[in-house]
């Protein structure tokens, strides 16, 4: 029974390299939610606690009244909610000419989108803060929204959407007299539903995460979202790590849900995440 | 006119009424912002103070900064990162592709880091790589080192500690990436493979690698692109870019010059351009070798 005992032996060893591995990811996770989670002895003790006494959600309390962390928690669901919906607009509106109607300066629109990915954006960012300057849109919510929403990631995932649905709705919405705008809003638009979604989740998630734009856009700590708000105050509290693990879970919290209910769409529809 | 032309009239301007609005954004903020900031690299440019052509300037005084050239350097070593990432990523794609009890569980959890905010897990790994931390106590007690280590302050480990939280980050995002490219490849290959008696490596090295490899060329264009873009991690993780200047990033160093107290824009755009220029040419050797390996390999 060698082959048996082979594969025995095989399993056993991808196994312990799972465990290990999940170990090496969550660990650090599970490490933050209990210094998190703990009111007495140091950050630093090893092993991280000895009993569950030392546990409780001042720290919690702590962290709403030593900073205006649910005025960053606002701050940033506006930034993320905005974002998302502002990428899925533009998106679903440039696929749909772009997969379903022929006209003059398609191709070139195509190439222009394509180029996008290998054109040299590295310093973007600095023209677009004098574009937001010029605009007087600099410290406000909408000068971090309005640039950051056009992605050809969106435009290609509204566009591949709208190529999937068959002629025949087109057809029949035609011979019931919709207009253009009618046969988008009222037949198309509705068909995309699980693409629009895949996307909001995609453009909240990466609103809600984004941190160098907003940095630099942003001026009045007031407006701060949590990325920038925790990279402000972790010098200031920097003796004070449980207050900070404290806001570093619930900087978490809202995208680990997000993503607990829709795993299959970052898990089996790659390219959308940060890297 | 023809009822012909009048549709194509018609369809024409239909098709810029729905492009229209994406069309000026994609423009004023993705595709003019490229072309207008190798302009303002010949520029002095301090917003509202100053404006000024100044030629060649910027581009001189580059050649001859030296925290250019560390900058430059430090992004270089960066990109070791790259086969280290997607070597990891890949070995545990195709661990997380078996039929395992607990393998998707799995998939879920190594998937978290990607979608954690870069500054929580920054903020994270600076906690867990200080002096006192987590990590020196469990090396300490394990005896693999005797003293705590100071992974972030010590210039000749900054860097390397910056760069293991990036893989950290990463490693979820690539496997899912491969993970689709192991499930693209039909069963029928891997079966006759088996028939003809091939060993598992051999299947690997004959059936699974040349048919993913795409996905390689992909994975490794984007993390090298991300990896000279590094900016997050460095900001947050050793904030200064690091004890002297061990872990400032061409993007970081950018970031300094444009937004810190000099507010210099036009300088700043010029080491943008600089950036430009070597993601151009690292993402043209990464298509070239992959060619070149891919074209040796089916002759």
């Amino acid at each position: 029974m060698k082959g048996a005992g082979n594969i025995i032996i095989k399993r056993a060893v991808n196994y312990f390299f799972l465990f290990l591995l999940s170990l090496l990811t969550l660990g650090p996770f599970l490490w933050l939610l209990i210094i998190s989670l703990k009111v007495k002895g140091s950050v630093f003790a090893f092993p991280p606690i000895n009993t569950l006494e030392e546990l409780g959600f001042k720290n919690f309390l702590n962290v709403t009244t030593l900073f205006p962390v649910w005025q960053y928690f606002i701050n940033t669901l506006i930034l993320a909610i905005g974002g998302a919906v502002w990428q899925v607009i533009l998106s679903a509106l440039a696929g749909y000419p772009l997969a379903r109607m022929e006209f003059p300066g398609k191709k070139i629109i195509l190439v222009l989108l394509a180029s996008i990915l290998v054109l040299p954006g590295e310093a973007n960012f600095i023209v677009n803060f004098i574009t937001c300057y010029k605009l007087r849109l600099l410290d406000t919510f909408i000068g971090v929204i309005l640039p950051s929403g056009i992605t050809v990631f969106g435009i290609f995932i509204m566009r591949q959407a709208y190529i999937l649905i068959p002629r025949e709705f087109e057809d029949i919405a035609r011979v019931d007299g919709c207009n253009e705008w009618q046969l988008w809003w009222k037949v198309m638009l509705p068909l995309t539903k699980p693409a629009l979604a895949t996307l909001a989740v995609y453009g909240f998630i990466s609103f809600w995460n984004s941190f160098l734009w907003p940095l630099i856009v942003l001026q009045t700590p007031e407006k701060f979202p949590l990325s920038v708000a925790l990279s402000y105050l972790q010098g200031t509290f920097a003796s004070n790590f449980r207050v900070i693990a404290a806001a570093l879970v619930l900087t978490i919290l809202p995208v680990v849900i997000l993503f607990y209910f829709f795993q299959q769409f970052f898990l089996e529809s790659p390219l959308g995440g940060d890297k | 006119m023809k009822p012909s032309t009048r549709r194509a009239i018609n369809q024409f301007s239909v098709a810029y009424s729905f492009l229209g609005l994406p069309l000026v954004f994609l423009l004023s903020f993705t595709f003019l912002p490229s072309f207008i900031s190798s302009i303002l690299s010949f520029f002095h440019y301090i917003p509202g103070v100053e404006l000024k052509f100044v030629g060649f300037s910027n581009y001189k005084r580059m050649i001859n900064d030296q925290l250019f050239w560390i900058a430059l350097g430090n992004s270089l070593k960066y990109l070791i990162v790259v086969p280290l990432l997607q070597l990891i990523a890949f070995v545990v794609a195709v661990i997380v592709n078996q039929p395992l009890r607990g393998a998707g569980l799995i998939r879920t959890i190594i998937y978290l880091p990607v979608i954690t905010s870069i500054v929580v897990v920054g903020i994270l790994w600076r906690e867990l790589l200080a002096s006192e931390g987590l990590i020196n106590r469990l090396l300490i007690s394990f005896g693999i080192i005797s003293s705590p280590i100071s992974w972030l302050t010590n210039p000749s480990l900054a860097l390397w500690a910056v760069m293991s939280v990036t893989i950290w980050k990463g490693i979820g995002y690539y496997m899912v990436i491969y993970l689709a490219g192991l499930r693209s490849i039909s069963k029928e290959f891997k079966d006759a493979a088996v028939l003809d008696g091939a060993s598992p490596w051999q299947l690997h090295w004959h059936i699974t690698f040349p048919l993913l490899k795409p996905y390689f060329v992909l994975c490794t264009i984007l993390s090298s692109i991300s990896a000279l873009k590094v900016f997050a991690e460095v900001y947050v993780l050793t904030p200064g870019g690091g004890v002297a200047h061990s872990t400032t990033t061409l993007l970081y160093y950018i970031y300094t010059t444009a937004f810190g107290p000099e507010l210099d824009m036009g300088y700043g755009a010029t080491i943008g351009i600089g950036l430009a220029l070597l993601v151009a040419v690292v993402s043209f050797i990464n298509f070239h070798f992959f060619r070149e390996g891919g074209w040796k390999y089916y002759n």
